[in-house]
């Protein structure tokens, strides 16, 4: 993928993440944190399926910004064509991780295991 | 090494004097560069590259400069005076305001001896975003004149076009201290000088070219390049003007 389609990327994930994360953190303040943050409060918001696709999204658009943003510092810091590709491959394969391992969170809550 | 040496000669009464710090360093031999110290003369007008010849001439003529011009045309003689990069024959000791003026070789660029720095890469990076008008009519026919242009066109990318390559944007830029295969300012603004030239018709080939893990994308903005700039450049702008094309908001 070419430098500047990554680059695009990285922006409109940030701007996007803004977004979402202004709702999100709106929807917290309706509740008062301290109650937000109860268990049966947190596994309420997994299951109203609007709102898991919103927190998944985020997830999503932060891992994707966020290791990129990591990509770019490493690459900065040290050059060479192994290490850049370990670098590249490595924050894809983390972000991947990552994600999945939310995904399963909100999955696993929606299919009642949690 | 470090030593004062005062240097006699012929200056008028009214000149004051400096102490003039200069970084010593030979790769071949020495594991850190060094400082030597001379008490030089200095008249309002004498240039840092005026003080540093007073020291090759009457006290230490091994001290390695490169230097040509002395009118800031030539952009040889780009280095760290007092902690900023500055060309030597630009900077007058006057205007510096300090009693010990420092001299160190320009940051970012391998070191050939003691002030003395190898351009290859600033002039590989320069060659590398086709720093010429490409068109397919290069040649013109009988009936045609030159390529003229409105001077709203030529204002697009003139100031850029005065760009000496002394290298003193590339020396200030913090990406280039980490990263050693960034493209660079110079060449940025550069590749924006072309680019936003009318008569030239090879954008699309520059904009691959500096498309690149270390290319344009990795400049921060932090400005350095245009505040060393002798000549009035500002890369930083150029370099975000150049984006603007990459993100297609200028066309």
């Amino acid at each position: 993928m070419r430098e500047s389609t990554i680059m695009k990327i990285h922006y409109g994930t940030a701007l996007a993440a803004v977004a979402l994360v202004a709702v999100h953190i709106l929807m917290r303040l309706t509740q008062g944190f301290a109650d937000s943050l109860e268990y049966e409060s947190v596994l309420a918001n997994y299951k109203f399926i609007p709102y898991a696709i919103m927190l998944e999204l985020i997830l999503i658009l932060l891992a994707v910004h966020g290791f990129n943003g990591l990509r770019v510092i490493l690459i900065e810091l040290k050059q060479g064509r192994i290490y850049e590709k370990a670098v590249s491959y490595g924050c894809l394969a983390a972000m991947i991780g990552l994600i999945a391992y939310g995904s399963r969170t909100i999955i696993m809550t929606n299919m009642g295991l949690v | 090494m470090a030593q004062v040496s005062s240097i006699s000669n012929e200056q008028s009464s009214t000149a004051k004097s400096i102490i003039l710090k200069i970084s010593r360093y030979n790769p071949e031999h020495d594991e850190s560069s060094q400082f030597m110290e001379f008490n030089v003369k200095y008249e309002k007008w004498t240039t840092v590259l005026e003080a540093i010849l007073d020291v090759k001439k009457h006290f230490d003529h091994s001290v390695a400069v490169r230097y040509s011009c002395r009118q800031a045309t030539c952009g040889s003689c780009g280095m760290i005076i007092n902690g900023k990069p500055r060309l030597a024959c630009f900077t007058k000791i006057s205007e510096l305001d300090s009693n010990v003026v420092t001299v160190e070789p320009m940051n970012n660029f391998p070191v050939i001896r003691d002030l003395a720095v190898k351009f290859e890469k600033l002039f590989d990076s320069h060659q590398k975003i086709k720093p010429y008008l490409i068109r397919d009519d290069t040649e013109l026919v009988s009936d045609e004149k030159e390529f003229l242009q409105t001077p709203e066109e030529v204002e697009q990318y003139i100031q850029f076009a005065n760009c000496i390559k002394c290298g003193l944007c590339n020396s200030a830029c913090p990406t280039m201290a980490t990263d050693s295969s960034f493209v660079g300012p110079q060449a940025l603004a550069q590749a924006y000088r072309y680019v936003a030239d009318s008569r030239d018709k090879g954008k699309d080939s520059r904009l691959k070219i500096i498309d690149d893990s270390h290319g344009i994308w990795r400049c921060h903005f932090a400005g350095s390049c245009s505040q060393v700039c002798p000549k009035g450049v500002d890369p930083a702008m150029g370099i975000q003007l150049l984006r603007g094309y990459m993100l297609g908001f200028r066309s």
